[in-house]
């Protein structure tokens, strides 16, 4: 059932014959009454998990389950931006991981998700930021991570636009260089691993909701959804936002609030920033897509919601200071503005866990940050759905961290607490 | 943007308040007494419920008062809690 090779021939042969020829990238299956393994949740984290399930444990026999469509959630949502310069240990393997994954994701997957190495500058506008910069590059380096920091006069011969005047209100102290960085394109990321768990037999299964989990004596035994009762003797949770909610379903509570995260774009420029540009101190960062819009992202608004929708002022705020650090975007329209609904631990850190459910399984509290970690997460996932053990780079994730004061504090989200 | 009702002050924006998350958690009454898992219910965990919540605000930059307010986290609709 291998999916048909995209490749610079079949453009050719189905360009000759007026592009009527291309097959559907995946099924539409009805959903079986039952499988070895089923994951709620058709985003990034979900379908990523699903062909890392059949290509490193041959688990196929598989559903994705997903109340929306692929990627219309949080993965759909987000300013792509790929990094691993984290402050914990834990942290900065796992996603140093990640991102190498990303760099070979395209021929992994036969499919383009135009991952683009741009490099990122984290501007560091206060004397505390640049002690942490010092630490992060120090522990960076001990997994062959770059991360240096350079001067303001660096920054201004890399990024003309921004101003580095000393008199400024929150003058640039100095900056940071994060060459792995990149971006990617957010839905092709969900479709390359769409395509390729298809081709193996995965089923993924739209417009189907998870509306309860079935339990036999503290274990799982299936779910119920809106397309009917579905058995399964292991099930995947990641439905990011929703993840309290589906937990609920089994009974649990978790150490996450749900709250929204905006972002927007610009009209299409000129090229004017090869970088991702990221300014802590004052909650905006922005990269240039290669359509030439600018994607902006800011800080998350302040109370919990599931209304897929943030406060004007939020973006205002973002706009304020994205124009004191660059007047000259001044004139610059913006064209769309959305949200997402963020997955927020304690310690903003994710949760890759076994739970007190048999058969449970979490994928969850990714936060602002989960993109960057699809690949990793999804083959960690993989693992401990298979195994019922966690991979060596998810173990310090896992839901006993809270009762085991083991709590892997990051303060490198857009919605972090610093 | 929310418009939110403070006792004291009466409708004001959002941009004045702080959210204090869910209410209704009490300290524990014998700390002492609790294991692990109880401390990490206190502590970290959250219904985080979709549709109604009663929630703590803080009008912060305006007459400083806590107080309890009921929303619906779907609609955002507002109920004053009397
Ligand atoms: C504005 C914004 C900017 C961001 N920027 C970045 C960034 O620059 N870099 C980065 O790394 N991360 C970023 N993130 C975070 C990132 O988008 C998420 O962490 C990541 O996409 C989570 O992927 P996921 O697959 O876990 O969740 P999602 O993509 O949200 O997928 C979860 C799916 O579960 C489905 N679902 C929910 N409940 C049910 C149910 N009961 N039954 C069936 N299906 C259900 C949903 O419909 C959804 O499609 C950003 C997020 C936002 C909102
Ligand atoms: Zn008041």
């Amino acid at each position: 059932m291998a999916a048909r090779r995209y490749s610079i021939w079949s453009l050719i042969r189905n360009a000759l014959a007026y592009h009527e020829g291309w097959a559907r990238a995946w099924r539409a299956p009805e959903p079986k009454p039952a499988y070895d393994a089923i994951i709620i949740g058709g985003g990034g984290h979900g379908l990523a998990t699903a062909y890392y399930l059949a290509r490193d444990h041959g688990i196929a026999n598989v559903a994705v389950l997903e109340k929306g469509w692929l990627g219309g959630g949080n993965t759909g949502r987000n300013t792509v931006t790929i990094r691993s310069n984290y402050l914990r240990d834990p942290s900065i393997r796992f996603y140093e991981h990640a991102r190498r994954l990303y760099e070979e994701m395209s021929q992994e997957l036969n499919f383009n998700v135009m991952f683009s190495r741009r490099g990122q500058i984290d501007l560091i506008q206060t004397w505390a930021k640049l002690r942490d910069a010092r630490r992060r590059s120090l522990s960076m380096a001990l997994v062959d991570a770059e991360y240096e920091i350079i001067t303001p006069e660096e920054v201004k011969r890399r990024v003309p636009l921004v101003e580095i005047d000393p008199t400024a209100r929150l003058p640039i102290l100095a900056a940071t260089w994060h060459p792995g960085a990149g971006i990617a394109r957010h839905d092709a990321v969900a479709w390359g691993y769409a395509r390729q768990a298809d081709a193996a037999g995965v089923d993924i299964i739209q417009n189907c909701e998870v509306t309860g989990i079935r339990r036999d004596g503290g274990r799982v035994t299936g779910v119920e959804t809106t397309r009917g009762p579905i058995a399964a003797p292991r099930i995947g949770v990641a439905v990011a936002g929703h993840a309290g909610v589906v937990a609920a379903m089994a009974g649990l509570r978790l150490p996450i609030e749900t709250v929204p995260l905006q972002a927007f774009v610009s009209e299409p420029l000129k090229p004017v920033l090869d970088v991702i540009l990221n300014c802590p101190a004052l909650h905006v960062y922005l990269a240039q897509t290669d359509k030439g819009e600018l994607i902006i992202g800011g800080a998350a608004d302040g109370y919990t919601s599931y209304a897929q929708r943030g406060g004007l002022h939020v973006i205002e705020q973002s706009v304020a200071t994205l124009i004191e650090l660059m007047p000259r975007l001044k004139r610059v329209k913006m064209l769309r503005q959305w949200a997402g609904m963020i997955d927020l631990t304690y310690d903003t850190s994710p949760i890759i866990s076994a739970t007190p459910v048999d058969g449970l399984y979490l994928n969850v509290g990714w936060g602002s940050g989960g993109f960057k970690a699809i690949p990793a997460s999804g083959e960690g996932f993989a693992h401990l759905l298979a195994t019922g053990r966690p991979s060596p780079l998810i173990q310090p994730f896992g839901l006993d961290r809270f009762a085991q004061g083991r709590l892997v504090l990051e303060t490198a989200g857009a919605s972090n607490r610093e | 943007m929310l418009l939110i009702p403070c006792p004291f002050c009466g409708l004001r924006n959002e941009e004045e308040f702080t959210s204090g998350s869910e209410a209704d958690r009490h300290r524990p009454a014998d700390p002492i007494a609790l294991d692990d898992q109880a401390w990490v219910a206190h502590l970290f965990e959250r219904a985080n419920p979709k549709g109604a919540v009663r929630e703590w605000w803080w009008h912060g930059r305006g007459c400083r008062l806590w107080f309890v307010l009921e929303r619906d986290t779907v609609t955002n609709a507002i109920k004053v809690v009397p």
